[in-house]
């Protein structure tokens, strides 16, 4: 019996992606969810501008390619055409916290009833390492040389616990990569993301703590370590919003 | 006998897109096409259709990348600040082959300019306004019935050619209110194989995509989509000739300035001089072929625009520059008068 | 019995498999270059497998297909 094999919503094409680089398991967690909830055929994703550009050759559904940022945008015109489809983004740090950054809010807090895979590395990596607006304060890029300098640079943004802030969005979680463990978890919050879209339930948004290890300069295994000892104490995982809980709680 | 009713420019737009069968607008608040907006806003809810206000005309123009990614007849509204940040989106939209309707309510400019009408942004409209090799297709109205009928001839040429067209008004257009007769529309849907609506486990995936990281195929893509824009120069130019059997002198002006212009070929007429007017209504594709024509049988042109002098390159380029072509101009939301045409088409004649 | 079989043309030799194995059973190959050019992932003792994934769950490229 096979136990583990390669899901479907997935086509034959490689990935481009470095050696060790975690997009390849958070693409496989959305096409297996994609697979295990059914809706291959009825879903359609965004793919944003950053390393995950050509994600459109990857994922077996029909696919948009969007400008930077914009893919919260382009999602809620496609649902808001195609109310029984199931549409997702599938966006990084860059993209999603930094130029798209007025999207990602509006269409949280508009509740649009699309699913959104954030990836936050904490770095910029199509275009070779530069500071992202979730580099730690401290962190060396090719656009901090000396370091990210809070006093010129600001902080990083943490997205999922500012989203939360917000009255809109359905469910907001972060979590990581970086071990068995917590790609299972991963795993599980991704399908509750698409699940919420199939019931109607509305915005869902999934921050996956990921890795560069070229664009950090590490091997793939140390980028893991340094996702557990640096990335993590800063953005905490955990469900920071889910209104469907919280209701019947109260 | 259809109805005549009295409507702004901006509503007949807006009312002419629902006939066409737009059920989708997405818009952000810019004087002077705030109406368009707000009468999606009372339509749309009322026939299953969707108005958003969005975020920001980034956000909006992204949005109809979406629904036209989709296959729907889809559409936004702006003026000249806003249709600025759009070019983003329709470069995308031009770059991914999809049919979608800007309109854009011109307003004076540079930089936030003013409220009042303006033509300046031509060059934008007609020279591409965003990064990259591509055209819409520009449709100049010069009347409310033509705000409603060229809407839809939008949405038909959009949809026939997989590309985006523009609606170029401008703030007297759209406050103007005049009778109109709105047009009945044949809504057989057009067959849109490369939609994205998803592939039912039937076909492979279609991708809606714009980028292309081998050089050679975004080359051929462009070439191929300059066969299509060739298409439409020989199939789709549209201009209206007044008076110009036995011209001597041709007016060129679309628009608001051809209805002023009218007045003073009307007015030069009377005192004697033989001329005439042509007045495109594809911007893009330009009516070059028209203007060739009339260089052989004038001595001179006019170019009658509410900007700096942008549409005169062209009629200059057509005309092979065989004829002086002069300018007569106002800008800055400043209209330009029957008397000052009528002054220039003197001085033309004195030339 | 488990079995893991690899897609090794695919591999690219992160080595994240080979650290997630509990059973330490995973080594990238010293003696072979696949068609990408990377020291591909593989199996030293298939008879000490037991079949958790775990390799396949932390491999990026859907290298492994595991059956038990």
């Amino acid at each position: 019996m096979i136990v583990f094999e390669k899901p479907k919503a997935l086509t034959d094409v490689p990935l481009h992606y470095c050696p060790g680089c975690t997009h390849g398991i958070i693409h496989r967690l959305v096409a297996e969810a994609i697979d295990e909830l059914d809706i291959l055929g009825r879903t359609v994703g965004v793919a944003p501008v950053g390393c995950s550009v050509m994600s459109y050759d990857y994922f077996a559904c029909d696919m948009v390619e969007a400008a930077h940022g914009r893919a919260p945008a382009v999602a809620t015109g496609l649902k808001r055409a195609m109310p029984d489809n199931i549409i997702f983004t599938y966006q990084g740090d860059g993209d999603l916290a930094s130029i798209g950054m007025a999207e990602t809010v509006h269409s949280a807090t508009r509740n649009e009833n699309i699913t959104v895979i954030f990836v936050n590395n904490a770095i910029y990596g199509m275009t070779g390492g530069q500071m992202a607006p979730t580099s730690l304060p401290g962190q060396v890029t090719q656009t901090s040389p000396y370091g990210r300098d809070i006093a010129t640079a600001g902080y990083p943004i943490r997205v999922s616990e500012m989203l939360s802030t917000l009255d809109g969005p359905a469910y907001i979680e972060r979590v990581a990569v970086n071990n068995v463990k917590n790609v299972k978890n991963a795993k599980k919050a991704i399908l509750k993301a698409f699940r919420n879209q199939v019931e109607g339930k509305g915005f869902s948004l999934i921050e996956v703590v990921s890795t560069c290890p070229t664009n950090w300069g590490m091997t793939p295994a140390k980028a893991l370590e340094w996702v557990e000892n640096n990335m993590i104490p800063y953005y905490p995982l955990g469900v920071y919003r889910d209104k469907y809980a919280d209701a019947k709680e109260g | 006998m259809a109805e005549k009713v009295l409507m702004k420019g901006n509503e007949a737009i807006a009312e002419a897109a629902i006939k066409a069968g737009c059920r989708h607008y997405f818009g952000y608040p810019i004087t002077p096409q705030t109406e368009i907006a707000a009468y999606m806003a009372k339509r749309m809810p009322k026939i299953g259709g969707t108005f958003l206000q969005a975020e920001s005309e980034i956000a909006a123009i992204n949005m109809v990348y979406g629904v036209a990614s989709a296959g729907f007849r889809v559409m936004t509204s702006s003026s000249s600040p806003g249709v600025s940040l759009k070019q983003e989106g329709i470069s995308y939209i031009a770059g991914s082959d999809l049919p979608a309707l800007i309109v854009n309510v011109q307003r004076g400019g540079p930089g936030l300019g003013g409220i009042q009408p303006s033509q300046s942004d031509y060059f934008q409209a007609t020279k591409g306004g965003g990064h990259g090799d591509y055209h819409l297709i520009v449709l100049a109205p010069a009347s409310v019935q033509e705000m409603a009928d060229l809407t839809v001839k939008a949405f038909d040429l959009a949809d026939k050619y997989r590309c985006p067209a523009m609606l170029l008004a401008d703030g007297t257009m759209g406050q103007m209110m005049e009778p109109v007769v709105l047009p009945e529309v044949d809504t057989a849907p057009v067959e849109k194989p490369w939609a994205v609506t998803g592939t039912k486990n039937a076909r492979p995936h279609n991708i809606i995509n714009s980028l292309y990281l081998k050089p050679d195929q975004l080359e051929k893509t462009n070439f191929e989509r300059y066969e299509k824009y060739r298409q439409i120069e020989e199939n789709e130019v549209m201009y209206e000739s007044f008076m110009m059997e036995d011209a001597e002198y041709c007016v060129v002006a679309f628009g608001i300035t051809a209805r002023i212009s009218k007045n003073a070929v009307i007015a030069a007429r009377k005192k004697g001089i033989k001329v005439g007017m042509i007045r495109p209504i594809t911007l893009w594709p330009f009516p070059t072929d028209a203007i060739a024509k009339a260089a052989e049988q004038v001595k001179g042109f006019l170019s009658v625009e509410l900007s700096m002098g942008q549409m005169i390159e062209d009629v200059r380029l057509a005309s092979g520059c065989r004829r002086p072509v002069l300018l007569c101009n106002r800008t800055g939301g400043m209209i330009v008068s029957p008397e000052e045409v009528l002054a220039k088409i003197d001085e033309l004649v004195a030339l | 019995m488990a079995k893991v079989t690899f897609l090794s043309d695919l591999c690219k030799g992160c080595g994240l498999c080979v650290d997630a194995c509990p059973k330490k059973i995973l080594v990238l190959a010293k003696d072979k270059i696949n068609a990408k050019g990377h020291s591909p992932a593989e199996m030293t003792d298939q008879s000490k497998c037991i079949g958790c994934a775990f390799c396949a769950t932390m491999c990026p490229d859907c290298v492994i297909t595991v059956e038990k």
